[in-house]
């Protein structure tokens, strides 16, 4: 009996204690030809998805009227942002509440966009809230207003943190 | 072993997009911006597609040093190629990389570019193409990817059975921070298949020894010191073999093998007691281990050898007892996937949330459907396969919802035509009257324009006179052409009267002249002013009115096509779907029925075991009774 049982832990560990053998000798091939056409699937679905934003955008946001506002931080950030809230003419744009990925995407130099919409042309006014929680545990609050003009061109905004009372908003 | 590590390619690839052109330049492209943001979060379906966009689009403009994206393509089509492999596409990966290399870029840039298109040929087994890639690298290498590009040397050297060559890669790479723990053992492995036995255990020695923090390297080095303790059990040297399978972490990933090794290593140097201490540390843990299963046999077996029948047969009972709870837990398994529930309890919402998935996979309720979800798991192809079912099944939840949304934007699109066609006819008819009463006055106004030009060089004053001086005129004329007959005997005194009416106002007109010109310049200026804001309501109401008609025309022909396309890929997802799906579930129960085999003829081993040990302990009471 010891040596039967010597042989099957030899065999474990010859299998280096990883390898489920059975599974991948039975169907390794198939798995993988599949993995081809998945790839495919995946490159097909991602051309859809392409021509489908493009036509959501200019049936959703013509260009006369489309406002984009973009968000980033910069590097140095010393408190948490918890969310955002977006107002355009006293009306409510969007608000968000951040995830812990997304303050980490953005502290990692991404980009969110965080509200897409239309506005009329001509001079608007946009308020940027944001609330968080300073490196203290101290929780804060800072709003601060902007005037932009929408012209007949797509408006791409972009908001700037750059620390807890620190909001820059200019023309991207 | 010969992969590179996971965590450590994870972390490259993490490198690679954070040491994006963001951290060291200002970001231009709000829309790469965008797509560093999905990827940082995994979410490289998203990421994917603005890239891709606005890759494209860069590719299509005149002046490309005038878009934004220029100054960061390189590092796009980079980010490109990495996002597609860590989407799994690793066809589109090397095509991505292959152009960055193809095209005229730096020196560092081509060199990266033929490392990762190397690493991309590797992980497909692809070594031949790999070893071509790397081949490619001449001149300046990134300091970063230096380290990096002599492991993966290695390793393709070691897959393509060259040991001779790995090591002599792999010896300058000892002590590398990167790479420290790998590459010891690596060149451990390396030795052994170059037949430098010695040189091999020496090296797996140092490997086992390697100091570490980092989970990958810990995991590491105790496979070095497992592999070390087998070879040494291969050839009898058992009690050689203990120490360094002792050295293996309780709580490590090999620390169930290796606890078993070292409970086998002792039984066969006859330490039958120092066997019981891993036997039954083992035996307590997770009985769907195989190495667990085994213990709860060799256990017992040991007490036997320990003259402890009584206890040898408690736990032969035992381990019957868990042996057949296993085996019914197997049978709900193996049922519960051919019923389709194995794959159902795969796509959960909240494990596709994480994007450590397989990790989140541990957390399952214990059900039938994941009792032996973790040991499947273990296989790379198994893995692959959950892999790409699980991004299937993603993109058919896409599918499905792009689908619902073509009935909103149909619906959308009949509202707006609903709402405009109506109006539009009489808005106009009452456009076209003002546009040529519009253009009218254009015409008049550049008509003015031009004459006050023309006055500016050639003067003429009769252009200036009041409405009343122009009739005058116009009257002294008539009257001039009457006097002029020479048939009337009073012509002289009324033309002489005529001629200093004339004079009188045209010394008027003369002598104002350049007053009247500063008025009528004055007021055709503030004409200007009134004409722009008639130009720029012209223009604002044409951009509506058009804007008015795109907002309704124009989209039936690509929101059928979409809906066409969305359509069979929704097909081509299923039908892939059901493929894999079927598969995985094939391999599991495969596997699954091996498992069941096997603790079938434990469960035989067993009961003789458990029926021999009562004799031998009925038989050793009987003796002690007799004495």
């Amino acid at each position: 009996m010891q040596k039967l049982i010597r042989s099957a832990v030899l065999f474990l560990l010859t299998c280096a204690g990883l390898a489920a053998a059975g599974a991948q000798e039975l169907s390794g091939e198939d798995m993988r030809s599949l993995d081809g056409q998945v790839q495919e699937i995946k490159s097909d679905v991602l051309d859809i998805a392409s021509e489908l934003s493009n036509l959501e955008e200019r049936l959703l946001y013509p260009s006369n009227t489309q406002i984009a506002v973009f968000v980033s931080m910069t590097e140095a950030e010393k408190f948490r942002l918890d969310s955002m809230q977006l107002e355009i003419d006293g009306e409510l744009a969007t608000h968000h509440i951040y995830s812990y990925q997304e303050l980490q995407a953005l502290q990692k130099g991404g980009v969110q966009r965080v509200f897409t919409g239309n506005v009329v042309t001509g001079g608007h006014e946009l308020r940027v809230t944001m609330m968080g929680q300073l490196a203290s545990g101290k929780d804060f609050t800072t709003s601060e207003s902007f005037a932009f003009a929408k012209d007949v061109t797509p408006k791409a905004l972009g908001i700037t943190l750059t620390g807890p009372t620190g909001i820059q908003v200019g023309d991207w | 072993m010969l992969r590179p590590p996971l965590p450590a390619v994870g972390l490259l690839l993490i490198g690679s997009l954070t040491a994006g052109p963001i951290q060291s330049n200002e970001l231009r492209d709000l829309y790469f911006g965008e797509a560093l943001f999905y990827a940082q979060q995994g979410y490289f379906f998203e990421a994917l597609e603005r890239l891709d966009s606005e890759v494209k689009q860069h590719d299509a403009v005149d002046e490309r040093q005038l878009d934004t994206l220029y100054s960061h393509i390189d590092d796009a089509e980079f980010s490109l190629g990495d996002f597609e492999l860590r989407y799994r596409m690793h066809h589109r990966a090397g095509r991505a990389i292959r152009a960055v290399l193809e095209g005229a870029v730096d020196e560092l840039v081509r060199n990266d570019a033929a490392y990762r298109l190397a690493r991309i040929h590797f992980q497909k087994s692809q070594i031949a193409d790999a070893m071509r890639a790397l081949d490619r690298i001449d001149g300046k290498v990134p300091a970063t990817i230096r380290d990096d590009i002599q492991f993966l040397r290695a390793n393709i050297y070691l897959a393509q059975e060259s040991p001779a060559a790995a090591i002599e890669v792999l010896e300058p790479l000892q002590g590398a921070a990167t790479f420290g723990a790998f590459a010891a053992y690596n060149l451990g492995i390396a030795y052994l298949q170059n037949g430098q036995r010695q040189e091999a255990l020496a090296q797996l020695e140092r490997a086992g020894r390697h100091k570490a923090d980092d989970a990958g390297e810990l995991a590491i080095r105790d496979k070095a010191n497992l592999v070390l303790g087998t070879l040494l059990m291969e050839t009898e040297d058992y009690g050689q073999a203990v120490p360094f399978l002792d050295r293996v972490r309780l709580e490590g990933p090999f620390s169930n093998q290796a606890l078993l090794s070292s409970g086998w290593a002792s039984m066969s140097s006859d330490s039958y007691d120092r066997a019981i201490v891993p036997f039954s540390i083992l035996a307590e843990r997770e009985v769907t281990d195989q190495a667990t299963q085994e213990a709860l046999l060799a256990l017992p077996y040991a007490y036997g050898k320990l003259n402890v029948h009584g206890r040898a047969a408690i736990s032969y009972g035992t381990a019957l007892d868990s042996f057949s709870a296993e085996l019914t837990k197997l049978n709900s398994s193996i049922e519960s996937i051919r019923d389709g529930r194995f794959l159902a309890a795969l796509i959960r919402e909240e494990i596709r949330k994480d994007s450590d998935w397989v990790i989140r996979l541990r957390a399952l309720p214990e059900t039938p459907e994941t009792y032996y979800l973790m040991q499947l798991l273990a296989s790379h192809d198994f893995q692959t396969g959950l892999q790409n079912y699980l991004d299937l099944a993603d993109l058919r939840r896409k599918l499905l919802a792009w689908q619902a949304s073509f009935d909103a934007f149909d619906e959308m699109v009949g509202i707006r035509r609903t709402h405009y066609e109506p109006l539009l006819p009489d808005i106009d008819t009452e456009f076209r009257e003002l546009d040529s009463r519009m253009r009218l006055r254009m015409e008049q106004y550049k008509m003015l324009v031009q004459r006050r030009d023309h006055m500016l060089t050639t003067p003429r004053p009769e252009f200036l006179a009041t409405r009343e001086e122009q009739a005058t005129l116009t009257r002294i004329q008539q009257l001039q052409a009457q006097v002029e007959n020479p048939e009337d005997s009073f012509r002289a005194p009324f033309a002489e009267r005529l001629r200093r009416l004339q004079g009188l106002l045209m010394f008027t007109l003369e002598t104002e002249y350049h007053q009247r010109l500063t008025r009528f310049d004055h007021n055709l200026r503030k004409l200007d002013d009134a004409m722009a804001v008639v130009n720029a309501q012209y223009d604002q109401y044409v951009r509506t009115r058009q804007a008015a008609t795109h907002s309704y025309v124009g989209y039936e022909q690509p929101v059928s096509r979409l809906r066409a396309r969305v359509q069979q890929s929704l097909l081509r997802v299923e039908r892939a779907m059901a493929r894999q799906g079927h598969l995985l579930e094939v391999s599991a129960i495969e596997e699954l029925v091996a498992r069941r085999g096997r603790l079938e003829s434990y469960v035989d081993k067993a009961r003789f075991a458990l029926a021999d040990s009562y004799d031998r302990a009925t038989q050793a009471q009987a003796k002690v009774a007799e004495q």
